[in-house]
């Protein structure tokens, strides 16, 4: 298939020097910690973005901060490019290797180091899923509140990684604000403690700049995370609109009201009937756009905020209103919108977009999206979170069609240059990676990357940290 | 170079000149708002006095959007202002040391994000580095610099925006920032419990954010200092204290909840939301220290439940006066004479780590004293590296966040 997206050509004198390198490794880990056999390499080639595949030099698994240190300074030492990887969940292509490079892969540092119900945090190496965090803490009430619908599989390192964001961080945050300290290694295998369980920083706040660099600054060992309350309870309605504009301005308006509940979601028509085709949740068939908002808290409380947001609703034409009866359906309304993605994919391929717009825009966004995909001949279905502009218009095709699947990158691209140009990003969680690298100059001058890249440097002044990301290609001096 | 040359830009083409210009003739920069918190840091040195103050003027207020975009050197009562005919407001609260330092200006927006500048609702809704979404800034290379947006989730490209809130001016000097606004909350409530001592209180705080009551902001005066709140109208036992905020049905659902969690705690009482208003502005404020003194005062960041321990290892040594905000890992700080700077930095790197800033003390204090919490050499390198990344000949608010002593480097390996 023609790759519109290109990676670093590969250093041909490292590829040339593999077995001395796999040697070099092996000194620093133990045997079932290092991956080179071709077939076993196969599952790193690539992430969640899957259209792009590269087989690394070799795949290392440490199993301590230590290892990771002795591991990134042999391969700074020897110049050879690091990826860094967590469970390989990247929708942007952020853990996708390069041939020339050692994959590190924090799948073994698994383990909860420590839980402090009093302050309210745990200690955590890289390696844990989002999920494991909130499930030790579940039975003491609390939960880590970031929540991206692969929390199942990724890890906490790679949420750090791409500052994630999830459903609920509307009310909750994204990564960024969740986050207290992280242990990371840096190019040279220095390891340095960034934060603590003490509220911001001394100096600097390196730990802001950190998280969502995307694995380019160093590789993180460990985090401390905050913990939260768990609500008493949560509950889900659905609200259907005849048309987009409608429900649009409802989530505008809510917002402007106050009331921030801990979700909104929007999805439309082509989505609403993926979506419950395959889990059943009960939306309705006969609407073009559905709302899924939550609210959380006392029956009272939820109460207080459910009828404010009915009136509001209604104002807006609101065709049906269906809240939850029992915490099976929530979990049913929950498992649609969540497995969405998954959904998509069983009736065709498709691509996930990402950009933010301000809320004023969606509207106006939604009807050039459909416009976009429509001028390539291919299909979109919207789901997205409506409280915060971040949508993701997932783009449906077929893989084995060599000439779609490039319409469908080439619209996705038009989609992303439309959410900056309407005053929004390219990116509201999953990172730039490989798939928005190269739109980085439309929304960013010269002098602007330059800047990030300047400060890169500083991190990393060999770039041997997951190079072929975030910065475009051309551009880059003396890389 | 005996006198100093004062500058106030009113255009970001003349701030860069000014920059350029700097550059050119190998001059430093200060880079000054209102001044309000001009004595925090070490003294810098500089040839140019540059005012932010003719940078005014509120870019973009979207009030069904959240958001609002503003020139740097806006006063935050401007921007206030704007907020509150909108009902809405800073969710960071933004704290005032003016009073604290003995002057009365008028702090700027940007220097409220220069210096991270958040109150008692940091503990829930975050820093005002959370709130600020997107900065322009010239670079000491004179470059027009922009980083992040108006978009509430955005993760495209490295995240330069939470690296300038708390920079000090020292990275740049920032033209304009765009900063997430909030719907002021129906009610405010404020629970309090009375009488209880530095441990108790710590307890009960961890126990009030375990419940799932949403308590937004929590806090603790000793008996010494509650007097000083209120002018004394509360009471002059210690003061717990938890604010719970929201739809007025939520706010009654949760303080009965919250009551009921507390009910050990027999001495309680509850403060209306315009009692509430005030003694959160006073605790943000640091009313108790605002003493016309010189005293020092220190900002101290540590874990929540160590902040009482702290106090209690440094009165081992020496008499001081303390009280918590962030259910007390914010530890305000006065000592009457010296500073205890390094007693105070070993006790906190031995029980877990955070950091101190010495917010107030005299000139003699600062020149030999690190106001900022020193680094761990590779963490100080780094951070140098990256100052000279922004800004390579080191032209703006030289040496405010970094004592070259001796003696502090010692305390920091």
């Amino acid at each position: 298939m023609t790759e519109l997206i290109k990676f670093l050509e590969p250093d041909l004198d490292i590829l040339s020097r593999r077995p001395d390198i796999i040697a070099g490794l092996k000194g620093f880990i133990p045997d079932d910690c290092l991956i080179t056999d071709e077939r076993e390499l196969v599952p790193f080639e690539t992430d969640a973005f899957i259209a792009y595949r590269r087989l690394p030099l070799a795949v290392v698994l440490p199993e301590t901060t230590e290892q990771v240190s002795k591991l990134v300074k042999y391969c700074n030492d020897q110049n050879v490019p690091i990826i860094p990887r967590g469970a390989g969940t990247s929708l942007a292509g952020g853990a996708i290797p390069q041939e020339d490079a050692i994959v590190i892969g924090l799948s073994k540092m698994n383990r909860i180091l420590e839980v402090d119900l009093d302050n309210r945090c745990a200690l955590v190496q890289a390696g844990v899923t989002n999920i494991s965090i909130s499930q030790a803490t579940d039975a003491d009430g609390f939960f880590y509140a970031p929540d991206p619908s692969s929390q199942l599989a990724c890890t906490i390192g790679g949420n750090i990684g791409m500052n994630s964001g999830g459903a609920h961080c509307l009310k909750y945050g994204v990564t960024t604000n969740n986050l207290l300290g992280v242990k990371m290694v840096m190019f040279d295998g220095t390891i340095v403690e960034i934060g603590s369980k003490a509220l911001d920083p001394g100096h600097y706040d390196l730990l802001g700049l950190i998280c969502g660099s995307e694995g380019q600054l160093g590789i993180i060992t460990e985090a401390y995370v905050k913990l939260l309350a768990k609500p008493e309870g949560a509950r889900p309605v659905l609200f259907g609109f005849n048309t987009p504009e409608d429900a649009g301005r409802c989530v505008s308006e809510v917002i402007g009201a106050g009331i921030i509940p801990v979700a909104i979601e929007y999805m439309d028509k082509q989505a609403i009937e993926i979506c419950e085709a395959f889990a059943g949740a009960g939306y309705p068939l006969d609407v073009e756009a559905l709302l899924i908002v939550e609210v959380e808290g006392s029956d009272a409380e939820m109460k207080a905020m459910l009828d404010k947001i009915v009136d509001i609703a209604k104002r807006h034409d609101v065709k049906t209103i269906k809240e939850s009866q029992s915490a099976f359906e929530a979990a049913l309304i929950w498992k649609g919108r969540k497995s969405a993605f998954g959904a998509t994919g069983r009736i065709a391929d498709y691509m996930c977009m990402d950009g933010t717009v301000p809320l004023g825009q969606l509207a106006y966004v939604l009807e050039k999206t459909a416009e976009i995909v429509a001028g390539y001949g291919l299909r979109v279905a919207n789901v997205f979170h409506a409280g915060d502009g971040n949508m993701h218009p997932l783009i449906l095709f077929n893989m084995n069609d060599p000439e779609e699947s490039i319409k469908a990158e080439q619209a996705g691209m038009d989609i992303l240059r439309l959410c900056v140009d309407a005053g929004g990003c390219l990116t509201g969680e999953h990172g730039v990676g490989i798939e928005k690298r190269d739109l980085m100059t439309h929304q960013f001058t010269k002098a602007d990357l330059d800047q990030q890249m300047a400060v890169r440097a500083a991190f990393d002044p060999q770039w041997i940290f997951n190079p072929s990301k975030v910065f475009p290609l051309e551009g880059r001096e003396k890389r | 170079m005996s006198e100093k040359v004062q500058k106030s830009p009113t255009s970001v083409d003349e701030l860069v000149g000014i920059v350029q210009q700097a550059k050119t003739d190998n001059h430093q920069i200060e880079i000054i708002g209102a001044g309000s918190k001009r004595n925090i840091g070490q003294k810098v040195n500089a040839d140019i006095e540059l005012s932010t103050l003719g940078l005014t003027g509120i870019n973009e207020y979207t009030h069904s959007e959240l958001v609002m975009s503003a020139k740097a050197g806006t006063p935050l009562s401007v921007v206030e202002a704007a907020l509150d005919a909108n009902n809405q407001m800073l969710a960071f609260e933004p704290a005032s040391y003016a009073k604290l330092l003995g002057n009365d200006c008028d702090q700027t927006i940007g220097g409220v994000f220069a210096a991270n500048m958040s109150g008692p609702r940091r503990l829930s809704i975050g820093a005002a580095r959370d709130g600020l979404l997107g900065i322009k800034f010239i670079n000491g290379n004179a470059e027009q610099i922009k980083s992040g947006g108006k978009v509430m989730k955005n993760v495209t490209g490295l995240d330069l925006v939470k690296l300038f809130a708390g920079s000090w001016g020292t990275l740049g000097v920032m033209s304009d920032v765009t900063f997430k606004v909030l719907p002021r909350p129906e009610t405010m409530r404020t629970v309090i419990i009375l009488g209880l001592d530095e441990a108790e209180a710590s307890k009960a705080m961890a126990l009030a954010m375990a419940q799932t009551v949403e308590v937004s902001s929590a806090a603790h005066i000793p008996s010494k200092l509650s007097t000083d709140f209120f002018d004394g109208d509360i009471s002059n036992k210690s003061i717990t204290a938890f604010r719970l905020e929201g739809l007025e049905a939520s706010v009654n659902d949760r303080e009965q909840r919250l009551h009921t969690a507390l009910k050990a705690y027999t001495d309680r009482d509850v403060l209306d939301a315009d009692q509430s208003a005030r003694l959160w502005k006073e605790i943000a404020d640091v009313k108790p220290f605002c003493d016309q003194s010189q005293s020092s005062v220190w900002k101290v960041s540590v874990a929540p439940t160590i902040g009482h321990q702290l106090v209690a290892e440094m009165r081992k040594s020496r008499d001081l006066d303390a009280f918590y905000d962030w259910q007390g890992g914010l530890v305000w700080m006065r000592l009457e004479n010296g500073h205890e700077a390094n007693t105070l930095r070993q006790i906190i790197k031995s029980s877990g780590g955070g950091h101190a800033t010495l917010i107030r003390a005299d000139e003699a204090t600062r020149a030999k004293v690190s106001v900022f919490e020193p680094m761990l050499a590779p963490v100080a390198m780094l951070s140098e590296r990256i100052k000279l990344q922004f800004d390579p000949d080191n032209i703006f608010n030289s040496g405010r966040m970094t004592l070259t002593n001796s003696a502090d480097l010692k305390a920091a390996v």
